[in-house]
């Protein structure tokens, strides 16, 4: 398989596995977050509406328990015991005692005008004809009278509570400033946070008190329109760049709307926390599928390429037996065929031969010419004898057998086909033999293939003028031969000595070795119960030894 | 002058021919064969002490041949001639009863030293019967 596919199969498996991991991981991550979002915030909207809830009933109670000390007043006094001053301010006194909301009370007649005053505006105040001001018809007409907050002669924000009593044929009203500085604290209490802000608005949208950060009393909230509330409503709006949670309830005493406002990052830390938190431990899950995945994606796709090199390593030898086989199959047939042809011309000669013996020829004149003719043809004849029997011999040993192999006499044979070669380049090939090695059960063919593969490349490692020392040895310890077959090359570089077994790894130019030989010797040694080791220094030479059980 | 009667068979008829004229030259008596019909045929007649079969031959090859000498003439001992080394057709004449077998091309005096051998063993085996 070539690197681009191993490449995209190491992609498949890699996106494949992430794929199945890290969906279900996301989709896991995000539906609990969701569940957790929605029920959070839904509590979130919950808190806020018991708090604006809350918030208004006190001030509901307020208005009424201010209400209800006017009327009780306003009932139990005739007008002419409040139109003395000194008499209200006495009761202006005890009310003052409980209750410091209370910033003044006025008596005034039916035609608008102060009967009696108690506060600290009397000089302004006492002269001033309410005849023509709104409140005035209001609570003329409904008996009891809440203002809007106002800024009035005392430039601080304030409301009314008048209270309209009928005696006999006369009206009067009783009147009273409260500090609105009571209700600001009463919704200050729910300001929430550093960014959480709570006011209340008349029917008109103006603020009636002063909130933290929407806006200044009496002006228009910073904020959407919630003036026509009724009941109470939690919602989550955008405002300006912002996103708010709001909270609006009707103050029922004055139609007023309470509203809370509260920032969603501030109140919304734990889920945000939360999601940052998912996201971390999503990352973190996704980062650690990534890189599981990414090992074991490598470490199958090493297994994988090592099954094919070692497959490629049988797939050689595969090949090159039945090559060998085949090439068997042919040399016998070539061998058998001149053999026949050979045959004959040998018994020709043998008969001239005869012949020549015979009768008077040899008194002819060239009697010696026949005779030499003869002997050259017969021992020519022996000569093409030896190469169709060698051939033969080459063809049986092409069939993978097994049978008593005497190593030396293997050596011997694989040094005769390449001591030409050797003696071109002036490499000295010398032999040390033990000559007690027993005969080994094996395959000669294939050991001479190895030797041959081994020698060829010390001869080609040395390139001239060299030595290669072949040395055999028995181990009866160890019941196996050793054979040793040292050269005086270059040596290998440290770095490339692992992988000199490893199929297509060669150092040999391109085009001149496959890379195959020392591979395929090394599984042929394998596959015979040996074991081939290699040392080298570089700079002295390299040294293989084989080593083979004697079974 | 050998005392044994010698049968050859070989489809190579330039070869039986000269094998045939240097054996007789050497005062053999020796009758060649072309095919193995033939071969069957004439040791049933003559009384044949040795015979020199080439294993392969069209028709009856050798080996089938070698099988129906042994069954009409138990007792004749029979070399393979062979041009192939095949150790497994070596192996099934000498199972089946040859007594040897050489490769092609072979010294004349080395199969007349084969020959020699296989009448003696022919005389001890007779004498043994």
């Amino acid at each position: 398989m070539e690197a681009k596919q191993y490449r995209k199969l190491w992609w498949d498996i890699i996106l494949a596995t992430l794929s199945f991991a890290v969906v279900p991981l996301l989709i896991l991550g995000g539906v609990i977050y969701h569940q957790f979002s929605v029920s959070y915030t839904a509590k979130i909207k919950e808190n806020m509406k018991t708090l604006v809830e809350n918030r208004c009933s006190s001030i509901d109670l307020f208005f009424d328990e201010r209400i209800s000390q006017l009327i009780s007043l306003a009932n139990t006094h005739s007008v002419e015991q409040l139109k003395n001053e000194d008499y209200l301010h006495r009761v202006f006194n005890i009310i003052q005692t409980r209750s410091k909301s209370f910033l003044d009370i006025g008596v005034i007649d039916q035609d608008g005008n102060h009967l009696a005053y108690v506060g600290p505006y009397y000089s302004i105040l006492k002269a001033v004809n309410y005849k023509n001001e709104d409140w005035f018809y209001a609570v003329m007409s409904t008996g009891v009278y809440v203002s809007d907050v106002f800024m009035g002669f005392r430039k601080i924000p304030h409301f009314i509570i008048a209270v309209l009593v009928r005696e006999k044929n006369q009206s009067w009203i009783l009147r009273a400033t409260i500090d609105s500085d009571i209700i600001d604290h009463m919704v200050q209490a729910a300001w929430i946070g550093k960014k959480g802000d709570a006011f209340i608005i008349n029917r008109k949208n103006v603020l009636q008190t002063g909130p933290r950060l929407s806006g200044e009393v009496l002006g228009q909230p910073k904020s959407p329109d919630f003036s026509a509330t009724t009941g109470t409503q939690v919602e989550d709006l955008s405002f300006g760049e912002e996103n708010y949670l709001f909270a609006a309830s009707l103050i029922k005493a004055k139609k007023w709307v309470m509203v809370i406002r509260e920032d969603p990052t501030e109140q919304l830390t734990p889920l945000l926390r939360a999601r940052f938190m998912a996201a971390l431990i999503g990352l973190g899950g996704v980062l650690l599928i990534t890189l599981g995945a990414v090992f074991t994606t490598r470490s199958m796709m090493q297994e994988l390429m090592q099954m094919e090199r070692k497959k490629a390593v049988s797939d050689e030898i595969a090949m090159q037996e039945s090559k060998m086989a085949a090439l068997g199959k042919m040399a016998a047939g070539i061998a058998h065929e001149i053999n026949n042809p050979l045959a004959v011309i040998a018994e020709k000669a043998g008969w001239i031969k005869d012949l020549l013996k015979m009768e008077d020829i040899p008194k002819s004149k060239n009697f010696q010419e026949f005779a030499d003719a003869v002997g050259k043809i017969e021992s020519h004849t022996n000569r093409a004898k030896t190469v169709t029997h060698r051939l033969l011999g080459f063809a049986r040993r092409m069939e993978p057998i097994s049978e008593r192999v005497s190593i030396n006499s293997v050596l011997d044979e694989s040094i005769d086909f390449l001591e030409n070669e050797a003696r071109y380049r002036n490499i000295d090939i010398q032999v040390d033999y033990s000559p007690d090695l027993p005969l080994l059960l094996s395959d000669p063919a294939q050991l001479q293939q190895v030797f041959l593969n081994i020698i060829n490349n010390a001869i080609d490692a040395i390139g001239k003028n060299g030595e290669i020392i072949i040395r055999t040895q028995y181990r009866a310890k160890n019941q196996e031969i050793s054979i040793e077959i040292a050269d005086n090359g270059p040596g290998i570089a440290k770095e490339m000595i692992n992988k000199i077994f490893d199929p297509f790894f060669t150092t040999k130019e391109v085009g001149k070795g496959t890379g195959l030989g020392l591979s395929i010797s090394y599984g042929i040694i394998e596959k015979l119960g040996g074991r081939i080791l290699v040392a080298s220094e570089e700079g002295k030479g390299s040294t293989f030894t084989i080593y083979l059980p004697v079974k | 002058m050998e005392k044994f009667k010698v049968l050859i068979v070989d489809d190579e008829e330039d070869f039986l021919e000269t094998i045939v004229k240097r054996l007789q030259a050497r005062s053999i008596e020796v009758i060649g064969a072309e095919s193995g019909y033939k071969a069957l045929e004439l040791i049933n007649d003559g009384n044949f002490d040795v015979v020199i079969l080439d294993v392969k031959m069209p028709g009856l090859d050798g080996i089938e041949t070698l099988r129906e000498i042994k069954k009409k003439k138990p007792l004749v001992e029979v070399i393979m001639l062979t041009g192939h080394a095949s150790v497994e057709s070596g192996i099934q004449g000498m199972q089946l009863g040859a007594f040897d077998y050489v490769m092609k091309p072979v010294a004349l005096d080395e199969l007349l030293e084969k020959m020699r051998q296989a009448y003696e063993r022919k005389l001890i085996q007779e004498g043994k019967a």
